[in-house]
């Protein structure tokens, strides 16, 4: 069976699932028929000004993981996930990675079409106007 | 010389200033609009385009057939412009800043160079003098490479005829904002003495202070808020090069797309008072 990736806080199955894709801490790689499972740290992408979901994804198309299971998912990560054959299953929050896992096994986690998040550009771009983000741009 | 108007907040005055400042200029001045992602200094000055040209930037382009799926580009890029997802090349050329660094280390030169639109540059002349603007893309994150086009523009026309500058900048601290500043030979600091004008304005004086050019203040808005500027300003040794006052007659004016200057002769002599001061306090450090 293929391996799955969930976006996790920390490296356990009894970790609660981080609903954020790009920016979550890390990935648990996890073979569904053994619960054996690989931690991936994503703490690069974390610091990213932007293309924090592009650099979640190549992680993950390197893992071989071959299924994602995660909250939001923004449509360029989705775009570099459904070209490397990855699937999606989102959506998914206020759970561990094991039961994420089980309700997968289950088959009650429906593979996305499309992506749930609209493009935000990272953190450097938007409306946000704070200490240190004043004005537009970058 | 080279005058940037700018400011850490927006909507403190800066075109206000700036048409003004055009309108009294003693001498030759081409008014430059670099607030590229909202530029609104030609609604003042109604100049008549005679040129306008696209700017473009240079992002990548892959033959995937020459792709040994190395994945050099794809560690190198820090914006995620490229990117080796499992053994499939990516490109995502909204996020290229531009640098090149792909083509040039792919080892099998299976990238070359393609082009992303950036905005447009255009320019022409009205009555206070020649006209240069830059409008970024609708949807193009990056404006200081558009920036640029509109700067080597001016350098053009200031080759071909000598003219002292009054530069629009953008607000805030960022990027675009040093871009607009840093080869000018004067920058003002246009504010309001407001919390916020206050905070923004301290953001912008760090900002700008290491490039150690001249810096003046303009308090638009005087008699509204509170003494928290003038206290920074005399803190700082910032000359306080003009107050322009807390009016509703002013503000109906630029609403009414009035160049300040012109609305009376109290406000031409602010504004004259101004330009005069800006060639004093920039003229010492500068040889034209």
């Amino acid at each position: 069976m293929d391996k799955i990736a969930v976006s996790c806080e920390e490296p356990s199955l009894n970790s609660r699932i981080d609903p954020r894709f790009g920016r979550a801490p890390g990935f648990l790689i996890v073979d569904p028929e053994t619960m054996a499972f690989t931690f991936i740290d994503n703490g690069a992408s974390q610091v990213m000004a932007q293309g924090a979901g592009i650099q979640a994804a190549e992680n993950i198309a390197r893992s071989g993981a071959k299924i994602v299971l995660t909250g939001y998912v923004g449509p360029k990560a989705f775009r570099g996930l459904s070209a490397a054959g990855i699937k999606i299953g989102q959506d998914l929050e206020n759970m561990t990675v094991r039961q994420a896992i089980e309700k997968f096994k289950a088959g009650d986690v429906t593979l996305a079409e499309a992506p749930n998040r609209m493009s935000h550009g990272g953190m450097g771009q938007g409306g946000m106007k704070g200490p240190g983000r004043m004005g537009r741009g970058k | 010389m080279k005058v940037t108007v700018a400011s850490g907040k927006g909507g403190t005055g800066k075109t206000t200033v700036s048409a003004s400042l055009i309108s009294v200029w003693p001498g030759p001045a081409v008014a430059v609009d670099l607030d590229v992602e909202e530029p609104n200094l030609h609604l003042f000055l109604h100049p008549e385009i005679s040129g306008q040209r696209n700017a473009f930037m240079e992002i990548p382009k892959a033959d995937e057939s020459l792709c040994s799926r190395c994945g050099q580009c794809s560690d190198l890029c820090q914006f995620k412009a490229i990117s080796l997802m499992g053994e499939v090349l990516m490109l995502f050329p909204e996020m290229c800043h531009g640098c090149g660094g792909c083509i040039s280390i792919c080892p099998e030169g299976a990238l070359s160079a393609d082009v992303r639109l950036l905005g447009d540059v255009s320019w022409g002349h009205s009555e206070k003098g020649d006209f240069i603007m830059g409008r970024l893309r609708i949807g193009e994150a990056m404006s200081p490479p558009l920036m640029r086009a509109v700067k080597a523009r001016l350098e053009d026309r200031i080759t071909a005829s000598p003219a002292d500058v009054i530069i629009d900048a953008p607000p805030g601290v960022s990027c675009p904002a040093v871009n607009a500043v840093m080869d000018s030979d004067m920058i003002l600091l246009v504010t309001e003495p407001t919390p916020f004008g206050v905070y923004d304005m301290k953001l912008a004086h760090q900002a700008f202070a290491p490039m150690k050019k001249p810096m003046g203040v303009v308090v638009n808005r005087a008699g509204m808020g509170n003494s928290e500027i003038y206290d920074y300003c005399k803190a700082e040794n910032l000359e306080i090069l003009a107050e322009i006052p807390y009016d509703r007659r002013i503000a109906e004016d630029y609403a009414n797309g009035c160049i300040i200057a012109d609305t009376s002769e109290p406000m031409r002599q602010l504004f004259t008072g101004l330009a005069e001061k800006i060639r004093q306090k920039a003229g010492r450090e500068v040889s034209r």
